[in-house]
């Protein structure tokens, strides 16, 4: 069944879409703000991450405690999200609760009172948080990576949480300001799903947002990525630790890129499909060397990362790192099998009702949709968009992006640096 | 079920036990509309119709975790689920790989303290493929000597994973250290000691000991005929033989007679604690009112293990949380009690902010604790969590997969009558079995307390 969501656009620039779904007696609502790290002033680092924390702790009507009563008495969970591009509210509640849960969420969006009690405890969370994060292979080896591959102070290279000393010096007025400057209704995109009917979800989206007035503000530009000239290692020692994480990437292309669906087919087979594709065969079934292995393709408003992450016991690190070159020389210069490219297919073809099954799900497809501006009957083109891109289009893909020689590899964990 | 509960949506949360049948419909599942079968062989086969997306979920659940397992093997109930995605004999090794992906499927397993399970959610056309699978990782594994061998290192990589993480290796030391004669005192993973030198035949006898229809359940949910169903579940499960009976000797935890400590130094940047009290199992009469003052302390969690901790929970009113998070000694609280077959543990845990002590955080924790054992909660209390949790409860049946696990889960640790009643549980507790299990729960005698004290990273 088509999703075929209605789009309403608020005269205000807001943008709302509703789905109705009657399977269970629930809502989806997902707020997203193009107001994502990216968005981070100079300096300053995790500006908007601690925003996010602190986002949802008061408004202009209602106070910290009174929202944790409101939430916790229906029995929900808010989550506030930041990506590079995005700062979102998302929540479950049931459909009796969804006027009063959307007005709440509306006025964290529009007018949090940001207070510094708050600000505070917050920000000591984050730092506790950073604090976690530099004893985490996994989470080193990523950042590390991402600040390599998009060096000189590129929004993808910095980290979304920030450092401590950044975190430490962001004031009550940087939030402020960075809330005035980003959030504006023609930055938001609201989205609900389920057992509401979408006449009613468009009257509450107008009440409860219609009367923001502010201007739009301009898209966050973002820079090219220039792809890396040469191969690069890096040892992070975390002598503390049992074992390494390794991350292995390289920039790759941007969600516009007309042969988006071509590079979504090659990283399938490449490093996903079942248990981790060509890599998982390699790395994980033939050589047992990793628990996990796998390959994400992250493309952007601008060029994003093609990554390999792997966790592996310190004396297999050379063996997976030279397994992960092997399968990029054998996939640029052989391409992909007719099999291979046909499983892939199928499979991101058959997988979409899975995908599309919960009021969630559909939900932040539908984000995603609205946000890359992808057409409303997506989800219809989408196994056509698949199914028309030729084997030379994945193997041109992979030639474009994989070469073993221009790689950054990244090691955290109980090895000595070089 | 779906558009059938809409009218019913005007019953109000707080109306006791009148709601038990609403409830029960907005969760997705009841005894009426559950279809069992007990195959000639003793596979018990449950089966419920879902018509609300062209799906179909594959469940198949073994009596068998790591408390079966005796010393010197521990870990051999997981490391059986790995070599079980291995291959069988008409399932040739290089056809494994996208047998459920070419339905756009998805597959997976775990194992734990009291079961081993297998499942695949996929297109419902591909309900004879999933059900032909599930026969065959019953019947005909391969255990093929190099891909032990193969499946070894694997394993051993994910407990060194593990590992690297302090919050999880503190949660094994404190398992450890709360029991000393009931195998739930063990990790599922295993013993690194035991993981090193088990071998081929000690996997193999103990898939064949606990791998035969009279110790399973297989759980189907979603775009089915449950007639049509169990028509093909006994087509590709009916030859198969049953087993010996499984015999289980497993000690009973003795009574603990006095607080336990433990301290993890380790180079480090987080200090973290865990509180564990021995709580009762999921059959006993005091777990769901802990579950409720899990919820008061805590926040309410649901009750599947499978969906429910990837979601926060409505925690920010919630006693510790004020106490720790709020007042700035913790960045996270959380608290754990899962439904198991015999009595586990009810874990609090708190992650310490850089520049509070060990011991300040645990002093609070403590106070707010011994004042739910001492005073109990309040009637607006009681009322806030059992509506969390009959929320909780909803939103943890979203989905054909989540269904089915919930079917499997409880059938596996006692029936799913425990399941399909606990809304009903829930809405009978009162304040006083809350004071009453709280009084047996929360006394220092009966806890374990863990640190994870950061050494300086050198």
């Amino acid at each position: 069944m088509p999703l075929e969501p209605s789009r309403t656009v608020l005269d205000n620039g807001a943008v709302l879409l509703a789905k109705e779904a009657r399977t269970t007696p629930s809502v989806a609502i997902n707020l997203a703000m193009r107001a994502g790290s990216a968005g981070d002033p100079p300096g300053g680092d995790g500006t908007t991450w601690l925003l996010s924390r602190v986002i949802d702790r008061g408004t202009s009507k209602r106070s910290a405690s009174a929202i944790a009563e409101d939430l916790d008495g229906r029995g929900i969970t808010l989550s506030v999200t930041v990506t590079r591009h995005v700062l979102s509210l998302v929540c479950t509640c049931l459909a009796e609760d969804f006027d009063p849960v959307l007005h709440l969420m509306a006025e964290m969006i529009v007018s949090p009172s940001l207070p510094p009690d708050e600000i505070a405890t917050r920000k000591r969370e984050v730092i506790t948080a950073i604090r976690q994060d530099l004893d985490n292979p996994a989470v080193l080896a990523t950042e590390t990576l991402m600040a390599r591959l998009y060096p000189g102070g590129h929004p993808y290279g910095r980290r979304t949480k920030g450092s401590i000393d950044t975190v430490e010096r962001v004031t009550r007025e940087d939030l402020v300001s960075l809330h005035e400057t980003w959030f504006a209704p023609g930055a938001l995109t609201a989205v609900v799903v389920g057992d509401v009917d979408p006449v009613r979800a468009n009257d509450a989206a107008a009440t409860a947002f219609g009367s923001w007035r502010k201007p739009t503000p301009a898209p966050i530009a973002v820079p090219h990525a220039r792809p890396a000239a040469r191969r690069e290692r890096v040892i992070i020692p975390m002598m503390n630790k049992v074992q390494a994480d390794i991350a292995y990437g390289f920039t790759a292309i941007a969600r516009s890129n007309p042969a988006y669906h071509a590079f979504s087919l090659m990283n399938n087979a490449f490093g996903q499909y079942a248990l981790g594709g060509r890599l998982g065969d390699s790395i994980r079934e033939r050589h047992g060397m990793a628990y996990y292995v796998s390959s994400s393709l992250d493309a952007n408003v601008a060029e994003g990362p093609l990554t390999i992450r792997a966790g592996v016991s310190p004396a297999n690190v050379d063996r997976a790192i030279a397994s992960m070159d092997e399968e990029i020389g054998r996939l640029v210069a052989d391409g992909l099998t007719p099999r291979e490219l046909d499983e892939s297919r199928r499979f991101l073809i058959g997988s979409m009702p899975r995908a599309l099954e919960t009021n969630a799900g559909i939900a932040a497809f539908l984000q995603n949709v609205e946000f890359f501006q992808l057409g409303l009957d997506y989800d219809v083109q989408l196994p056509e968009l698949l199914r028309s891109v030729t084997m030379d289009e994945v193997n041109a893909a992979a030639r474009a992006v994989l070469n073993a020689n221009r790689a950054t590899i990244v090691v955290a964990g109980p090895c000595a640096a070089p | 079920m779906g558009k059938a509960v809409r009218g019913r949506l005007t019953v109000s949360f707080h109306s006791g036990m009148g709601i038990y049948r609403f409830y029960n419909d907005l969760m997705r599942v009841g005894p009426a509309s559950i279809r069992q079968t007990l195959l000639g062989n003793g596979l018990k086969v449950l089966v419920q119709a879902e018509h609300t997306a062209p799906l179909a979920s594959v469940w198949c659940w073994y009596r068998v975790g790591s408390k079966d397992e005796r010393p010197g093997l521990t870990g051999v109930s997981h490391w059986v689920e790995h070599m079980n995605f291995k291959g069988t004999t008409n399932i040739p090794r290089d056809q494994v790989k996208g047998i459920i992906e070419q339905f756009g499927g998805s597959w997976n397993g775990y194992t734990w303290i009291d079961q081993t399970t297998y499942l695949e959610t996929a297109s419902k056309d591909a309900l004879d493929r999933m059900l032909f699978i599930e026969s065959e990782r019953m019947a005909n594994c391969l255990y093929h000597p190099e891909d032990c061998e193969s499946e070894r290192s694997v394993i051993i990589s994910e407990l060194q994973g593990g590992e690297n993480d302090p919050d999880q290796l503190l949660d094994q030391e404190v398992t450890a250290t709360a029991f000393k004669a009931h195998p739930y005192g063990h990790p599922t993973i295993g013993w690194l000691s035991d993981l090193q030198s088990m071998t081929r035949d000690d996997l193999y006898d103990y898939y064949r000991r606990y791998y035969v229809p009279n110790n399973a359940t297989l759980v189907v949910v979603g775009d089915v005929d449950p007639e049509e169903t169990l028509r093909r579940v006994e087509h590709f499960f009916g030859g198969i033989r049953p087993g010996a009976a499984v015999t289980r000797r497993c000690s009973s935890e003795p009574e603990q007679t006095g607080e336990r400590r433990l301290t993890i130094r380790k180079e480090g940047t987080t200090a973290y604690l865990k509180v564990a009290y021995h709580a009762p199992g999921v059959s006993e009469p005091g777990f769901f009112p802990l579950l409720i003052v899990d919820a008061v302390a805590t926040g309410a969690k649901g009750l599947n293990l499978w969906s429910s901790f990837r979601v926060p929970p409505p925690q920010r009113s919630a006693r510790l949380y004020r106490a720790l998070v709020e007042r700035g000694l913790a960045s996270a609280v959380s608290g754990a009690l899962i439904a198991t077959e015999h009595p586990f543990l009810y874990t609090v845990s708190a992650t310490v902010t850089a520049g509070t002590s060990l011991a300040a955080a645990e002093a609070l924790l403590l106070e707010e604790l011994d004042r739910v054992r001492q005073s109990g909660i309040t009637d607006s209390e009681l009322e806030k969590a059992k509506t969390q949790l009959r929320a909780r409860l909803v939103f943890d049946t979203d989905s054909v997969t989540n269904i089915a696990h919930q079917l499997g889960y409880f059938e596996t640790i006692g029936g799913i009558d425990l399941y399909t009643a606990a809304l009903s549980k829930i809405a009978a507790v009162t304040v006083d079995d809350v004071a009453q299990v709280a009084r047996q729960v929360l006394t220092p005698s009966n806890r374990t307390i863990g640190w994870f004290e950061p050494l300086p990273i050198v």
